[in-house]
Parts: structure tokens; sequence; C-alpha cells
């Protein structure tokens, strides 16, 4: 098990390359691979239990996969990460989260990061409080933003959306967007299929660990219409998918 | 690693409840522990020289006798004696430390209250040495002796008292004595008196007798008067006893300091496991451990932060203890660099031995619980005195004390605090390498974790 040590191919910020994870006697990934390039927005659509946590986990260094590997381009830094469940500490203000996280990250000005983060999550007003008295909205709003404190080369995002309001959801994906135009490769999942269809340039479709589907989000509407013909919306076509391979 | 650390005590300052559970409640468990090993036993140990002959305890005071013998056995119920043969013998038992004092009666200690009763002159003194560098051990020893001492003079005053206002009645009144078995009748003032006075009425009015009896009678009515007046007076004969005190700077019991030192290792032995074991616990069960393993901090980096936080933690909240305990106990502070050197190196060694057992489970609660449950039969088996098992268990025993910083520990604190045996060198050198071990132990622990 080789993590992050390999080279990826010119142009790819990130590859996979077959990727297997099991717990136990269960398989949560099963020979995963594709490869993302610098400024791509992907997103990761499943149904739960499919292992997109443990994908986005194991390509963030969090998890060791059993087998296979996860490339990268030499000398890039460490990906941003954002878990599917706010990694904060809840005794610490929103401020100091930030910080703390800011000077590990070693980003060269703390303030000045935590300040723009605060601003981005409009949580300036709210600097002082303690995390763990926020809403679980505000607390995501939270978690996201320390995943964006280091402008990293890449970007991992479990369900960011996830609690957020429909304001801070525009908000989110405006930023986003805006570091994929200046090169910074997004992968993210999502249960809001809709979101992926508008955002993503690519989607990957997983299901019990197995990587079912990658290519656009018209490829995908199109690979169901060819097989049945019945024109609907992209998320119908999803749960059309899922159910023609037995999900 | 620094911001961690900063992190972790804005953590604790802001969780009160568990600071509280991780530092006081084991100071006081170990207080209550020091304590009961250390609080005097029912009895003070006192060193008795007595240099009266046997058989010579008994004062006589006219046709009574107090048998003193008979209240110094009381006194000695009160104490633990060790009876020696020599002043000197007495005083050295004070200065090594196996006696909290040392009580010397002189030989001549019946002839001075007999003085003292029958001519008024004499001082019946006995001598108590006290050790003055335990002062807890010092004023209960004194109490036990004083308050006994003091029976006796009461009960001396009492007998005095009582035989002089029975020999004082014969005078003035007349009666019979006992003395040498036969009954002796004695005449009486107010008797005399009545005999003088019916001389001088009978004889011739210019006799040349009349003003010198005359002056008999003036003066049997002077002492009538003054006897009649004189029998309460007399209760307020002082203390016929002096209690002459001297204090000694001898040693202070060995097992007051190694009982200092053992509720001082208790404490530093819950401080430092519960406060790492929670510590790491509280790392993992917030969920933001996740974003550290990521490289933003080694496995390693991340245990020495806990350990090096709890050890210090529990060797500072230690060293304040020990400071304390120095007001009851006599704790050498001349070896003061050594105290730091065995309370930091034995927090090392629990914090570490508490970072192995939080990598284990993985919320605070039950690193708590195992902490705990590990920790008080760590202590134990290390407690259990040698003599007492034997054999088998006895290995087995001192196995599992040496595999555990406990006993390490211990023998350093008790060295730092009053040079017991065995050094600190090797104590200390123990303590560095199980902390070693089970920093080693817990990066396992840690990566049979993160590879879940
Ligand atoms: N630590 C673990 N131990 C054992 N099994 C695990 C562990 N983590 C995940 N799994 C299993 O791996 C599979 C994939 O889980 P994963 O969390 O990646 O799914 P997911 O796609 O993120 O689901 P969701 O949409 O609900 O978030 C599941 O069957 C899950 O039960
Ligand atoms: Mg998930």
């Amino acid at each position: 098990m080789t993590t992050g040590t390999q080279t990826a191919q010119p142009g790819a910020t990130v590859a996979v390359r077959a990727l297997t994870k099991r717990f136990g006697s269960r398989t949560a990934l099963d020979r995963v691979g594709f490869e993302l390039r610098s400024g791509e927005v992907a997103a990761i659509i499943g149904p739960n239990g499919a292992g997109k946590t443990t994908l986005l986990s194991i390509i963030a260094g969090v998890l060791d996969p059993t087998e296979g590997e996860v490339a990268r381009p030499s000398g890039t830094g460490r990906f941003g990460w954002v878990p599917q469940e706010p990694a904060l500490y809840s005794k610490l203000s929103v401020a100091e989260n930030l910080r703390l996280f800011a000077r590990l990250e070693r980003v060269s000005d703390p303030e000045q990061a935590v300040d723009a983060m605060l601003a981005q999550t409009g949580l300036t007003d709210r600097a002082g409080e303690e995390v763990g008295r926020l809403s679980g909205g505000n607390q995501q709003r939270v978690n996201i933003a320390i995943g964006l404190l280091s402008e990293p080369p890449a970007l991992l995002l479990d369900e960011p959306s996830a609690s957020l309001d429909p304001r801070q959801r525009e908000r989110l994906w405006e930023f986003i967007a805006g570091l994929a135009e200046r090169g910074t490769t997004i992968l993210f999942s999502t249960h809001n299929v809709a979101e992926a269809e508008r955002y993503a340039s690519r989607v990957l479709v997983l299901g019990d660990g197995e990587l079912l589907f990658t290519g656009t989000p018209a490829e995908l509407e199109r690979a169901v219409h060819t097989e049945d013909r019945t024109p609907g919306d992209f998320e119908t076509a999803f749960v059309r998918f899922l159910h023609d391979r037995g999900h | 690693m620094r911001w961690l650390l900063v992190k972790d005590l804005q953590i604790l300052k802001r969780s009160p409840l568990l600071v509280a559970l991780l530092v006081v409640y084991p100071v006081v468990i170990a207080l209550m522990i020091g304590f009961a090993l250390s609080s005097p036993p029912g009895k003070p140990t006192v060193a008795v020289y007595d240099a009266v002959p046997s058989g010579r305890g008994a004062v006589s005071i006219g046709n009574q006798k107090i048998d003193i013998a008979h209240y110094a056995n009381q006194l000695f119920d009160s104490i633990t004696p060790i009876r020696v043969s020599s002043r000197a013998a007495a005083i050295a038992k004070v200065q090594g430390g196996q006696a909290q004092a040392a009580l010397i009666i002189p030989a001549d200690i019946i002839d001075q209250i007999n003085g003292l009763i029958t001519q008024g002159v004499g001082s019946p003194t006995v001598e108590l040495f006290l050790n003055s560098r335990d002062p807890l051990e010092r004023q209960f020893a004194e109490q036990a002796i004083s308050a006994r001492a003091s029976q006796v003079e009461q009960a001396v005053s009492k007998q005095v008292l009582r035989v002089a206002v029975t020999d004082l009645r014969q005078v003035l009144n007349g009666g019979t004595l006992q003395f040498l078995g036969q009954n002796v009748p004695i005449l009486g003032l107010r008797n005399a008196r009545a005999i003088v006075q019916g001389t001088i009425d009978t004889l011739p009015v210019n006799s040349a007798l009349k003003p010198a009896l005359k002056q008999v009678v003036n003066f049997a009515d002077l002492a009538i008067g003054g006897f009649s007046f004189a029998t309460p007076v007399l209760g307020s004969i002082g203390s016929p006893l002096t209690i002459r005190q001297v204090e000694l700077a001898g040693r202070t019991t060995p097992t007051a300091s190694y009982a200092a030192a053992i509720a001082v290792i208790v404490s530093l032995m819950f401080v430092g496991v519960l406060l790492a074991a929670g510590l790491l616990a509280l790392e993992r069960s917030e969920n933001a451990y996740s974003r550290l393993v990521r490289g933003l901090i080694t496995p390693g980096g991340l245990l020495s932060e806990k350990v090096l936080l709890a050890a210090l933690g529990a060797a500072a909240v230690t060293l304040l203890m020990s400071a304390f305990v120095s007001l009851f106990v006599h704790l050498d502070w001349a070896r003061f660099p050594l105290w730091v050197a065995a309370l930091v190196l034995g927090g090392l060694a629990f914090a570490a031995l508490g970072v192995a057992i939080g990598g284990l489970a993985r919320d605070v609660s039950v690193a708590s619980l195992m902490a705990f449950v590990l920790s008080l039969p760590i202590a134990f088996v290390a407690l259990v005195p040698g003599d007492a098992v034997s054999g088998t268990l006895k290995s087995i025993l001192d196995a599992v004390a040496f595999v555990f910083p406990f006993r390490a520990a211990l023998q350093a604190a008790a060295n730092a605090f009053s040079g017991a045996a065995p050094g600190i060198g090797w104590p200390l050198v123990h303590l560095a390498v199980l902390a070693l071990v089970f920093g080693a132990l817990a990066r396992l622990a840690m990566r049979r974790f993160s590879a879940s």
C-alpha cells in the first residue's frame, strides 16, 4: 500500500489506481481507479454505504487503502479536506479552530486567512463563539472553512452542502467555482444529484464499492436513455441507472 | 506541537469539571491514602528510661503510701513504651526516629518527692525529649504524656492533701496515730491550750511563769486559727512533679516520609495516567482528530504532546502537594532538585502508560475507566510488602511491579524526600525506560486504530 508517493501523469493532480479497502470481510472499495486534471470539478454520487466517504478519506490520507495507491504530482502540498462530519474542537471558538488549523497547516499569514474564511462563511460576528454551541449548519460552515484555509492543489469535500441553507450553498459553490478557475482540482460527494449535474464537469458513480460510471452528467443521462429511451431529468436517470445495475 | 499544547490547555481551562475529575479527585484520594498510612497509630512510641530501682516506687507520706509505680503503669497504657537501659539510649531512639519521644525518670525521683512533701524542698523532675522535626507527631506524643503526667500530679497532690489534712486535724484536735504498729495517742493543740490555760488559772497572780504561759496560749490561739484556714490552702500545693521538656531535631520516622511519598506518587499516577489517557481519547473523540493524522502532526508528535502535557501537569500538581505535605511531615527541601527529577520522570512514565491506555480506548469515559481500573491494582501490587507473600506469588507481583512505573516512582520519590534506600539513580533510569516502552506501545495502539 503506497499512498501519495507515486507521481501522477502530467496534467493530473490526483491519480487513483485500483484502490481496494476492506473492513474485515466487507469490501468498501473494490479496485476503484480514475484520474483528475487540474481545475477539474468532479462529483462522486452513489447510495448510502457505496464507499464515497471511504474513497475521499483514503485520498485525503486519513485512511490507508488495503490495496492500490493514490498518486499525485511530486512537490504539491497537502490536499484540502472537508469531512462529512464536522471535524472541529467543540470547546474552542470558531476563530480558535480556524487559527489552530491555519497554524498546523503552516499557512503563511494565519490571521489573514482566518479573517478571510470568517468573511467567506459569514461567521465574522460569531468568531468568538464556542463551536459546540453552534447550530449544525454553522458548524458545517466552520468545517468547510477549515478545509479551504490553505489554498490546496486539490480540495476533497464530503457532502459539503448537506446541512447548509440555500444562501450558504450558493456562496459555497461560487467560492468553489472560483478556486477551480484558478486551477484547484475539486472532488466532492453529494446526494443532491442536481448539484452534481450543475457544478460538476464529471460524475463518478459508486455502488457497493465499485466505480460504475465515470463521465459528464450528460453522458450519464444518455447512457440511461439509450438503454430504455425514456426521457427524464438527471435524478431520474441516475436512479434508473443504479436500478438497472442492481443497486 | 506547540499549537496543539496551547489548544489542549485552552480546552482544559474550559472544562473545569474534567480538570476536577482528573486532578482534584486523585489528589484527594492520595491524601486520604497517605493520611491513613501515616496518621499516628493509636499510641505514640516513647522510649522510656526508668532509673528508679524496682521496689522503691512508693512515697510515704505520714502514715500513708503513694505508689508512684501504679501511676507510671497508667501512663504506659497510653503510649507504646520502648524500655531502654540508659538516658543516652532513650535520646538516641528519638534522634534515630524509632520513637517520637523519650521519657527519663531519674533515680532520685522518689526522694525528691518525699523531700518536697516532708520538708518543702526538692523538685522532682522527669525529662521529656520530643522530636521537633515532626510537628504533628511531636504534638501527639506530648499530649499523650502530659495528660498522663498531670494525672500523676493530681493523684500525688490529692494524696498529700488528704494525708496533710488528717495530720492537721490530729494536731488540732488530738487523736491516735499508728506508729510502728502501735496506737500512739496525740494530745492535740486545742487540748494542749486548755491544759495550759487551766495551769495559768491555778497560778498565783504574780507568778513569774504566768506571762510565759500566756504567750504559749496566745500562740496556740493563733495556730488554731491559722491551721483552720490552712487546710484548704494546702490544696493549692503546686505541681509536685516537673516535666522538663527538651526538643530534639531527630530524624522523622521513615514511615512518615515514606507514606508522604506514597500519597504523592499515587497522585502522580492518577493525574499522569488519567490526564494522558483522557487527553488522547478526547482528541480522538473530537472529530478534529482525523484532520491531524493527515500529516498535520505525526502520531509520535501527537503522543509526545499528550505525554508532555500530562507529565508536566502531574509533576506540577504533585510538587505543590509535596510542599503542602512538608508542612506536616519532614521532607528534605535540600534535595528539592531530586524531587523535581523524580516527579517529572515518574510523570513521564505514568503519562506514557496513560497514552498507551488512551490509544486503546476510543472515548474519554472508556479511557478514564480503563485508567482507573488499571491504576489501582498497579499501585497495590507495588505496595504489597515483600514479606506478606512468598514464593511464586512474590515473583509474579515483583514482575508486575517492575513493568509498571509505580514502584520505581515510589523509590525515586522516597529517596528524593528523605534519602531512603535504594538510591535514586536506578529508579530514574527505570522510569525513563518505562516511559519509552509505553510510548512505543501507545504508538502501536495508534497504528491499529488508524488502519481500521
Ligand atoms: N470504520 C469502518 N469499519 C467498518 N466498516 C466501515 C467503516 N467505515 C465504513 N465502513 C463500511 O464501508 C462501507 C462504505 O462506507 P462509506 O462511509 O464510505 O459510505 P458512503 O458512501 O460515504 O455512505 P453515506 O452516503 O451514507 O455517507 C459501508 O458499508 C460501511 O459500513
Ligand atoms: Mg459518507
